[in-house]
C-alpha cells in the first residue's frame, strides 16, 4: 500500500497541473488515470485562454490564469503550440456593439488590454467575416494551446519532480484517506484530490453536470483565420443554463487547422455527434464565415463539460458535499465548464495556497466548493 | 429523400453480384460507389484501356451486363460519409462531376433512405513502413496499377513488385503490359509457407491458370520468395529513388529502379460497418452464412468479412443480394464454404514474417498525413496516447494507412470510427433536409 | 475512353495530357510532386484509389483535392499543395 501527501484522481489538465503545483512545492503526489492523460474534456476543448468577465470572480481566476500560462510560456514545448493570437469577439448589430463597449469598460477597469474594433477595421482583421458585421472586441492577449501537450507538460514536470502516473486502473473508491483502483491497488494519503471533470462517480452529490459539446477541424488552411472569433451572442448562448444552444466559435490553430465550435447540451450522457446541432452549430458558422463552407472538415467530436449552477469551479476542500459523514481528506478542483484549460493552472495555484496555507494572489472565497452546501442543506 | 428497398455500398465483384441478385428479385435497389464507373479495385475501367490486358475481361463484361439488365439503379462517384439514424446513409460528390450533381463542379451531399443494407466495401492495401516509403516513386501495387490505369506513363521505367499477395504477380503482369520493365517481383512470405496454398490450388483450376498466365506475362523477370524491401534508395539530393534494397534474409542487395510498387496484402475496409454498430472479430466484419451481420437489415460481403479475392466476393455478393429479398441461398452455399477455406489458406499463405517489423528505423515516419516517426510513437503507451500527444493518424486519412502498420508494429487497435467516415466539406454537414436525388435510372 | 489531349497549368507551366488521365497520373507524368508534406517532403500517390490522401492538390483554387480522384479538364490549374 502507497503513502502519498496527496492522490490525485483525474490526469486530465487540471489534475495535471495541480499535479505539478503540488510537487514542485515538495509534496508526494500520486495521479490516478484510469485511461490516458488529457483524452477526456481536455482533449475535446478547444484550448482558448481567454478572459471571461460574465462575473467579478470568473473575470479574476481567468485574468489570473492567463497571466499564469504567460509566466509557463518560456518553458512550454513547441508541442504545446501556443499562440498569442487574441480573442475578437464579433458584435452582429448595434446592441451587440453596445456590449462591445460595456466588455471594453470592464476590461478597462480589470487591466485587462482591449480595443474596439469597427466594422472596417473587423473585416481588415477577418477577411473571411461576412461583410455587415457591426464590429468587435479585441483582446490581444488572449491565446491558444494544444491541450493534452499542455496536459502532458504539466505532468513530466510533475514527474520530474517526484509525482507517481499510476495509468490504466480507474479509482473506484475514494475515502476518508483511501483510494482503490478497480486493479485493486490501494493508496492511502492525507488528501485526495478529485479531479475528474464531469465525471462524479465517487462522489455523486456534487452539483456537477455535464454539458455536451460538439467541435469540427478541418484540414489546413494558414491564414484563412488570424484570432480566435466568438460571437458575442455566445455569451447569452453560453449563459442560457438549460436549453440547448450554438456559437460561432472559430479557433486558428498553430498546424493552419480550423476548431469550428461550439454547441452546449444539458443532460445529454450521449458520446455521439448528433447531426441535428452539428447541423445548427455548422450552419451558424457559416452564417458568420460563409467560406468555411468549403474547406474540409476532418473530424467531429464531442466532449462534457462540468457545469456548475453558479459557472464558477469547485477548488478547495469537499468540506461538506461529502455527504452525511464529513471527509475531511476529500478535495475537489472540478466544474470549469469551458474555461478549464484557461483556468487549470490558476486554480492549481489556488488549490496550493489552500493546501500550503499560502496567500492567494486572488480572492479564493468564491471558488469554496462549501458555497453549495448551505443549498444542499435546504433541500436535504 | 430517396428510399431504396436494399442499398449497396460498394461496385466491385461483391457488390455487383448483391445488387444484380437483389434486383432479379424483385427490390427496388441502388448501387453506389465512389468511382465514377462499377468495377472496384480489381475490375477498375482504365483509360486507353488495351484489349484483353484486363484479367477476367469475360467475366467483367458478364457481370456488368447482368448488373445492367437487373433494374437496379446507380449513385457512381458518391461516397458514403455518414449514418446519421437507423435507415439512413448520406453521400456526397465531391468533385460535383458525377452524373446525377445538379450543379456541375458544386460538391453535392444527398440523404439516402434503405430498408436493407449491404456492405461491399472492400479493401485497401496493408503498408509496413521502412526506410524511404514516403518517395516519390514509391506506390503500392494496387495503387500503381490504379495511376496506371488513369494515365500514368510507365513505359521503359524500371520497377520493382515487392510486399506480398497474390496481387503483386497481376500488378507486374500488367506493368509489363503498359511497356513498363519489372526487374523483380519480390513476396515476402516464404517458399514454405506458400506450398500449402500452392497445393490446395489444384482445387481452383480457374486460380491456378491465372497464376500460370501472369507468371508468363512476366518474361525473364526473377520472382523471389522469402525476399523483402529494406530501404528505398534516392540519390544525393534525396528527391529522385534510384533503387531498393532487397534481403532474403542472409543477403541484401541492391536493385536500380525507378519506382518501387510495395504493398503487404489486404487490410479490409470495416469504417463504414463499424459506424453502423457491426460486430468486428479479428478485424473482420462478422457474418452468419447468409451474410447478415449482427446489426439487423444490414449485410456484408467479400473482403470486409474476410480477405478471398474474386470468387469469394461474388458467391458472398449473390448470397447477400438473395437473402436481403428473402430468397434462398441454398444452392449457393456449397461454393460459399469452399471460398472460406480458400479464403484461410491464401491468409496463413501470405502471413507477414516478424522481420517485417523491425524495418522501420528510429526517424523513418509512419504517419505520413502528419509525418510521425517512429521513434516518437515509440514512446507512446496506446493509440488514444499517440493521438493525442503526436497526432498519429489524426490527418486527413483518418489513420486507415498508419493503423494497419501500428497493429503489425506496437499491436494496438485502431480505436473508434467516428464520422465523417472520410473529410467532407464542411457545408456537407449541415444536414438540412436535403432535397431528392434526381437519379438517372439505370445509366 | 476520350481520345486526345488537353491542356492543364501545372505549377505555372502549361501541359499537354492524354484526355481521360487523373490530375495524379498528370502530376507523376510530369515529375511535380502532389504536396508538400507537413514537414516539407516532396509527395506523390501511394494507394492511387482515394484513401491516402497523399496526392491532395490544389485544383482549381480548392485545396487538399485528392488528385487521384480528378480527371483533367482542359485549362484546368493545378498547383502542387503546400
Amino acid at each position: 500500500m502507497k503513502n502519498l501527501d496527496v492522490v490525485i484522481i483525474g490526469a486530465g489538465i487540471v489534475g495535471c497541473a495541480c499535479a505539478r503545483e503540488l510537487s514542485l512545492a515538495g509534496l508526494r503526489v500520486g495521479v490516478v488515470e484510469g485511461k490516458s492523460p488529457g483524452c477526456g474534456a481536455t482533449a475535446a476543448g478547444m484550448g482558448h485562454l481567454v478572459v471571461m468577465d460574465d462575473s467579478p470572480a470568473q473575470l479574476a481566476l481567468t485574468h489570473y490564469s492567463r497571466s499564469v500560462w504567460s509566466e509557463l510560456m518560456a518553458e512550454l514545448p513547441g508541442s504545446v503550440e501556443y499562440e498569442a493570437c487574441g480573442t475578437i469577439w464579433v458584435a452582429a448589430d448595434e446592441e451587440e456593439m453596445a456590449e462591445v463597449h460595456n466588455k471594453s469598460r470592464i476590461c478597462a477597469a480589470a487591466g485587462v488590454q482591449a480595443s474596439v474594433l469597427g466594422p472596417a477595421e473587423l473585416s481588415k482583421a477577418e477577411p473571411h467575416l461576412r461583410g455587415g458585421l457591426a464590429g468587435g472586441l479585441l483582446v490581444p492577449d488572449d491565446g491558444v494551446v494544444y491541450p493534452p501537450a499542455a496536459a502532458d507538460f504539466f505532468l513530466q514536470e510533475a514527474v520530474q519532480a517526484g509525482a507517481e502516473l499510476l495509468q490504466g486502473s480507474e479509482a473506484v473508491f475514494a475515502s476518508q484517506g483511501m483510494v482503490r483502483l478497480a486493479n485493486g491497488t490501494k493508496l492511502t494519503a492525507g488528501r485526495i484530490l478529485l479531479a475528474a471533470g464531469a465525471d462524479c462517480s465517487l462522489l455523486p452529490g456534487l452539483p456537477i453536470r455535464r454539458r455536451k459539446g460538439h467541435l469540427l477541424i478541418t484540414d489546413r488552411y494558414p491564414g484563412f483565420v488570424n484570432h480566435q472569433l466568438v460571437e458575442l451572442g455566445y455569451l447569452k448562448s453560453a449563459h442560457s443554463t438549460e436549453s440547448d444552444s450554438v456559437a460561432f466559435n472559430v479557433q486558428p490553430r498553430r498546424t493552419g487547422q480550423l476548431l469550428i465550435g461550439s454547441s452546449r447540451q444539458f443532460d445529454n450522457d450521449d458520446s455521439r455527434a448528433e447531426t441535428k446541432i452539428v447541423g445548427q452549430m455548422l450552419e451558424r458558422a457559416l452564417a458568420y464565415m460563409p467560406g468555411l463552407g468549403q474547406l474540409s472538415g476532418l473530424r467531429l467530436w464531442t466532449g462534457f463539460r462540468a457545469a456548475t449552477p453558479d459557472k464558477l469551479p469547485l477548488i478547495g476542500p469537499a468540506g461538506a458535499l461529502t455527504g452525511e459523514v464529513a471527509d475531511p481528506s476529500l478535495w475537489l478542483v472540478a466544474g470549469f465548464e469551458g474555461l478549464g484549460i484557461t483556468n487549470a493552472p490558476g486554480a492549481a495555484r489556488l488549490l496550493a495556497d489552500q493546501m500550503l496555507s499560502r496567500t492567494s494572489v486572488i480572492d479564493p472565497q468564491p471558488f469554496l466548493p462549501n458555497r453549495f452546501a448551505a443549498q444542499e442543506a435546504v433541500y436535504a | 429523400m430517396s428510399h431504396y428497398e436494399v442499398i449497396v455500398v460498394g461496385a466491385g465483384p461483391a457488390g455487383i453480384a448483391a445488387a444484380t441478385a437483389a434486383a432479379r428479385s424483385g427490390s427496388r435497389v441502388l448501387l453506389l460507389d465512389e468511382n465514377p464507373a462499377p468495377g472496384g479495385q480489381i475490375w477498375r475501367v482504365g483509360r486507353s484501356m488495351l484489349k484483353g490486358q484486363s484479367e477476367g475481361e469475360a467475366a467483367k463484361n458478364h457481370a456488368l451486363k447482368r448488373l445492367r439488365d437487373s433494374g437496379a439503379s446507380f449513385l457512381f462517384g458518391y461516397s458514403v460519409y455518414d449514418a446519421p439514424a437507423a435507415g439512413e446513409l448520406r453521400a456526397i460528390c465531391e468533385s460535383g462531376e458525377a452524373a446525377d450533381c445538379p450543379v456541375w463542379g458544386e460538391p453535392h451531399a444527398v440523404s439516402l433512405r434503405y430498408e436493407k443494407l449491404i456492405l461491399a466495401t472492400g479493401a485497401r492495401e496493408r503498408f509496413l513502413p521502412f526506410p524511404g516509403w514516403t518517395l516519390p516513386g514509391v506506390f503500392g501495387p494496387g495503387g500503381l496499377q490504379a495511376l496506371v490505369k488513369g494515365g500514368f506513363d510507365v513505359k521503359g521505367k524500371r520497377i520493382v513488385v515487392a510486399g506480398s499477395g497474390p496481387l503483386l504477380l497481376a500488378v507486374a503482369a500488367h506493368l509489363r503490359g503498359y511497356g513498363a520493365e519489372v526487374v523483380c517481383v519480390a513476396e515476402q512470405a516464404p517458399l514454405a509457407q506458400m506450398l500449402p496454398f500452392a497445393i490446395s490450388l489444384w482445387s481452383h483450376p480457374a486460380k491456378i491458370l491465372q497464376g500460370i498466365q501472369y507468371r508468363a506475362a512476366l518474361g525473364s523477370a526473377p520472382f523471389h520468395l522469402g525476399c523483402w524491401p529494406v530501404a528505398a534508395l534516392a540519390d544525393i539530393a534525396g528527391g529522385k529513388l534510384t533503387g531498393v534494397q532487397l534481403t532474403d534474409g542472409r543477403r541484401t542487395w541492391t536493385e536500380d529502379c525507378d519506382l518501387v510498387a510495395c504493398g503487404y496484402h489486404l487490410v479490409p475496409n470495416t469504417e463504414l460497418a463499424s459506424l453502423l454498430g457491426c460486430a468486428i472479430e479479428h478485424g473482420l466484419v462478422k457474418v452468419d452464412e447468409e451474410q447478415r451481420t449482427s446489426v439487423a437489415h444490414v449485410y456484408c460481403a467479400g473482403e470486409p468479412t474476410g480477405i478471398g479475392g474474386l470468387d469469394a466476393a461474388l458467391v458472398q455478393g449473390e448470397i447477400a443480394g438473395l437473402a436481403s429479398a428473402g430468397k434462398p441461398t441454398r444452392s449457393l452455399q456449397g461454393r460459399r464454404v469452399a471460398e472460406r477455406k480458400f479464403a484461410r489458406r491464401l491468409e496463413a499463405a501470405f502471413r507477414i514474417r516478424p522481420e517485417l517489423r523491425s524495418l522501420a528505423q528510429p526517424d523513418t515516419l509512419v504517419c505520413r498525413c502528419e509525418d510521425v516517426t517512429y521513434a516518437a510513437l515509440e514512446k507512446r503507451s496506446g493509440w488514444t496516447d499517440a493521438k493525442l500527444q503526436t497526432r498519429c493518424g489524426m490527418g486527413p486519412c483518418q489513420g486507415r494507412i498508419c493503423s494497419a502498420a501500428l497493429e503489425t508494429l506496437f499491436g494496438w487497435k485502431q480505436i473508434s470510427v467516428r464520422p465523417p467516415l472520410m473529410p467532407v466539406p464542411v457545408s456537407a454537414l449541415v444536414y438540412s433536409e436535403s432535397q431528392p436525388v434526381n437519379l438517372k435510372e439505370n445509366q | 475512353m476520350p481520345d486526345g489531349t488537353v491542356m492543364i497549368f501545372l505549377n505555372g507551366g502549361s501541359v499537354a495530357v492524354a484526355a481521360g488521365s487523373t490530375v495524379a497520373a498528370a502530376m507523376l507524368n510530369a515529375g511535380q510532386p502532389c504536396r508538400i508534406s507537413v514537414t516539407g517532403e516532396a509527395r506523390t500517390a501511394l494507394c492511387g484509389m482515394g484513401i491516402c490522401f497523399e496526392c491532395r492538390a490544389l485544383i482549381d483554387g480548392r485545396a487538399h483535392r485528392r488528385s487521384c480522384q480528378v480527371v483533367v479538364r482542359d485549362g484546368m490549374i493545378v498547383e502542387t499543395q503546400r
